[in-house]
């Protein structure tokens, strides 16, 4: 086997000097008792040329992208990656690298995640960013839990216009901590509802999404005034989709304390919905309350920049069990595959391409209207919006597929009332002609 | 020098992102405009980020400059305790690459998604065999998040036996997730020490353990690099009382076709996909950490969860008990499939191959070097062995000044002054990659810093010089945090 080096003399070499006679005998620490009786059932070994071919053959059973037209976003976004970026992202410094804990061999990560989080603080417009967490859904979890520590409260408001898979993550991190959810309604408008926080008191924090989940803005400035009446709570937000900062107002922007959400949209490819980016950025005051690594600036013995992971003593290898979080990895290769996407596009071109997938979002929401389908919610979107498709569009949804369109997300598993509505989501990726077709299809 | 490998090169300068660039010059292709432009409304309407505008070739010479100040598995041996710092076959990432996989959208219909569907439902299948845990879940993103998703079916075990229990045994030797990741839960640790062999005891469990404990979280081989040879006492005696066994499977790669965890009594088990099976750190992530639990556990598992029916496979919500979700979609399915390649690769006989070569490579170290530095525990170790600073201590030498002379030499440093319960800890895990050549090559290394140490201590104290920084102010750092730029 090519990954295992050793050659049958230099195993007998270095048994001799361990004193033993077989490979077997450096396990007699394990009692007889504990070994195991019968062997894993595997599958016999393949060749590397064997393995590509079976893989070729799992990855043809996949939708593939030149074919096949997928509306869908909800949390997952398919952009056009530049080829620079997987060609960077290959290099083996940055693959096979462990976490940067020995700084002065790890100076190519640690500049690169402390580059990201200062990207992130300027997309944001938040103070401090960490060197990311898995996913946006714990990374909203992970916020909520860092406001209960703040606040020391025990109850949280959040929109239902928040994505139901990170709501469910909330509620699963959330269940030993005997946290009160509640749950804020979504309007007609499609925005959250938030009046109810007028009669509650006590919160800990107050979560929205912008984009939420229907791919509309929120008025963030509205929501943490209303929030702030109470001084304690936190105002946190989160998104799956943060290329609509490049045309809106960012969260630090209005009045925000906490953003966070999910980064897969900035060059990560779908990958089956992982490994993601989880994004998370707050205000000053509350960085010693953060969860997950940072990167910090500072100077050599010879006064030369260089960057070292710091604030550890937030973290669990040194508090343990009085950790601000129990997260050891981050995401690293990811942050740093947003941060050469940011890179690349500039500030200029951030602006641009959020500016035309909006373009592209706002012609097929038009084309749509035309035809006579209903967009149940007025609110200004980016990228994603809910449609109902004309009646008895179950049955062509599955025609669709079959030629190569996936026609949206059905909301009805997610939301009962919104039975017959679909998520639908336009990038850069889609042309004109594409949207056309989609339009045409769905009138025929 | 000249001798030592990976010791010398050219060392480039690079600025931040942000002192270079030009406003106006962009390293992207933009899409056509081909439709209508529409303006965006006013009141919501930002300025939009402040990012330097670059050229392409910029971003390149950018990020190929910072990659090369860093150290690398493909650059050097990463002798690093108890992070199983094995090569990343490529081969693996190339079926990672392939466009059917890695342009999959997580919501698909089932019926578009059963290549991925397919591969998730295998690897269960081979981590229960490689386990003998027989259910599990790839949902957890690490082993921090697998322990979390561990410690959330603990509870909701005991919440629906009608029992809350309050605490859990964690021994001394444990990592620090395990303590933490357990409070996530509300639950308070209770540390247990290990034995005067680096083993816990049964009987010091049977003293503690009571019917308000939860059970206990056990690291098998734990991180002295000991096999906790009580092991089947103490499961049973921590599930006479009620109690579940958490297993930290951080270590599995000592003990792959040789223990089967269920058989010892392990009732849940996180796995590192990124360690024992062989999916790089990507310098601290994306990791995959499965949680593998009995027959008994099952209904816990997070939801959603990869079933069959008849030739087709499903995810499905249907399991009522189930802890929930604890990521939005289905873990980190690209290092899944990483993983999957690699037990396709190895097969059974290759992975308890690998086990046993991963054990040699520690044992020949600890008898190479015991002479050197001093070995607390003398005894045959598993995958990874724990020296000390003692006897350089009074040259004025510390652990500290050793990992970063060990630089010097090629090499990455071991894991240092971990785990805790050993004072100045040098802990070496070799893996089975590394070749008899390599092992001796760092055996080298560590018996000339152990001279230096005696005849020329300056050397280590002002390591390392040939890197691209030396030494950093880690404390003026956290004094006065300085993160972004």
């Amino acid at each position: 086997m090519r990954y295992l080096p050793h050659t049958e003399s230099e195993i007998q070499q270095m048994l001799a000097i361990i004193g033993q006679a077989h490979l077997e005998d450096l396990f007699s620490t394990i009692p007889a008792h504990c070994r195991r009786k019968k062997k894993p059932n595997l599958p016999s070994p393949l060749s590397e040329w064997e393995l590509d071919d079976h893989m070729n053959r799992l990855a043809a059973q996949m939708p593939q992208p030149a074919e096949t037209k997928t509306f869908i976003g909800a949390g997952s976004y398919h952009h056009h990656i530049p080829a620079i970026i997987f060609h960077l992202l290959s290099r083996s410094e940055f693959v096979t690298s462990y976490t940067p804990y020995q700084p002065e061999i790890s100076q190519g990560t640690l500049q690169a995640i402390y580059e990201y989080q200062t990207y992130v603080t300027r997309l944001l417009g938040m103070d401090v960013a960490n060197a990311s967490m898995y996913d946006g859904a714990s990374s909203l979890a992970e916020a909520l839990l860092m406001a209960m520590r703040i606040t020391r409260r025990k109850k949280v408001a959040i929109s239902s216009a928040v994505n139901p898979l990170y709501r469910k993550v909330v509620d699963t991190y959330l269940a030993p901590t005997g946290c009160d959810i509640i749950e804020m309604p979504y309007t007609s408008t499609g925005c959250t509802d938030s009046a109810c926080l007028r009669q509650t008191t006590e919160l800990a924090a107050v979560a929205v999404q912008s984009p939420n989940f229907f791919g509309c803005i929120e008025d963030l400035s509205a929501i943490s005034t209303t929030a702030h009446q109470d001084e304690k709570t936190l105002m946190v937000t989160c998104f799956s989709e943060p290329l609509a900062y490049g045309i809106y107002k960012n969260p630090g922007s209005q009045g925000v304390d906490i953003a966070c959400g999910e980064g897969q949209s900035l060059g990560i490819p779908q990958s089956f919905g992982g490994p993601g980016l989880g994004m998370f950025a707050t205000r000053s005051a509350y960085v010693r309350n953060m969860p997950g690594r940072l990167v910090g600036k500072t100077t050599d013995l010879d006064g030369r920049r260089g960057f070292v992971l710091t604030l550890a003593t937030r973290e669990q290898h040194i508090r343990r069990e009085r950790a601000t979080s129990n997260i050891c990895s981050n995401q690293g290769l990811c942050a740093t595959a947003a941060a050469m996407y940011m890179a690349t596009l500039g500030g200029t071109g951030f602006k641009k391409l959020a500016k035309l997938n909006y373009d592209k979002t706002e012609y097929l929401k038009r084309e749509l209207r035309r035809i006579g389908c209903a967009l149940p919610f007025q609110a200004t979107t980016f990228n994603e919006f809910v449609v109902a498709y004309p009646n008895g569009f179950d049955r062509k949804y599955e025609t669709l597929i079959e030629k190569n369109i996936v026609p949206g997300l059905p909301l009805d598993p997610f939301f009962p009332d919104l039975a017959g509505h679909y998520l639908l989501c336009v990038t850069e990726t889609s042309a004109k002609a594409d949207l056309d077709r989609l339009v045409k299809e769905v009138q025929s | 020098m000249t001798d030592r490998y990976g010791t010398t090169g050219l060392k480039f300068y690079e600025p931040l992102l942000w002192e270079k660039g030009a406003s106006g010059r962009y390293g992207y292709s933009m899409p056509q405009q081909d439709v209508d432009e529409v303006p965006v409304a006013a009141d919501l309407a930002g300025p939009g980020p402040d990012f330097p505008d670059l050229g392409e070739l910029d971003v390149v010479r950018h990020y190929t400059r910072l990659s090369q100040w860093n150290f690398c598995i493909d650059s050097g041996m990463y002798p690093l305790g108890s992070c199983t710092m094995k090569y990343n076959p490529k081969t693996n990432d190339r079926q990672a690459q392939l466009p059917g996989f890695r342009n999959a959208h997580p919501l698909l219909p089932d019926k578009l998604a059963q290549g991925a569907l397919k591969i998730m439902y295998e690897l269960e299948r081979y981590l229960a065999e490689i386990t003998g845990l027989p259910a599990l879940s790839l949902q957890p993103a690490a082993g921090a998040h697998g322990e979390l998703t561990g410690m959330l079916i603990c509870y909701a075990y005991h919440l629906d036996s009608g029992q809350p229990r309050s605490k859990i045994i964690i021994p001394d030797t444990a990592h620090g997730t395990n303590p933490s990741s357990a409070t996530l839960c509300g639950f308070t640790p209770v540390t247990i020490r290990s034995n005067a062999a680096g083993i816990l005891s049964a009987k010091d469990v049977a003293a503690i353990m009571d019917e308000d404990t939860a059970g206990i979280m056990i690291t098998n081989p734990n991180t002295l690099g000991f096999f906790e040879s009580d092991i089947k006492d103490i499961t049973e005696i921590v599930h006479r009382k009620g109690g579940l066994v958490y297993a930290d499977g951080a270590n599995m790669n000592a003990v792959m076709g040789i223990v089967d965890m269920a058989e010892i009594g392990m009732d849940i088990l996180h796995l590192n996909l990124h360690k024992t099976f062989s999916t790089p750190h990507g310098g601290g992530g994306p990791g995959s950490g499965p949680i593998c639990v009995t027959q008994k556990l099952a209904p816990y598992l997070p939801v959603p969860r990869v079933i069959k029916q008849g030739n087709t496979f499903v995810l499905s919500e249907d399991f009522p008990q189930s802890v929930g979700k604890i990521h939005a979609f289905y873990g980190n399915f690209g290092v899944q499939l990483r993983a999957y390649s690699y037990v396709r690769s190895m097969g059974e006989t290759h992975l308890k191959k690998a086990s046993q070569l991963a054990v040699l490579n520690a044992n020949y170290i600890k008898e190479m070097l015991k002479k050197h530095f001093h070995l607390p525990y003398d005894r045959p170790c598993m995958h990874e062995c724990v020296f000390t600073d003692k006897y350089q201590a009074p040259h004025g030498v510390t652990t500290l000044d050793i990992a970063k002379r060990l630089m010097e030499y090629g090499f990455h440093p071991p894991t240092i002054y971990f785990p805790l319960v050993v004072k100045g800890a040098i802990m070496v895990e070799p893996t089975e990659t590394e070749s008899k050549d390599e092992i001796d090559r760092f055996i080298v290394a560590m018996k000339a810093i152990a001279k230096e140490a005696e005849e020329s201590p300056a050397l280590l104290k002002n390591a390392p010089n040939i890197t691209k920084v030396k030494r950093l102010d880690e404390t003026g750092a956290a004094r006065k945090p300085c993160l972004s730029g």
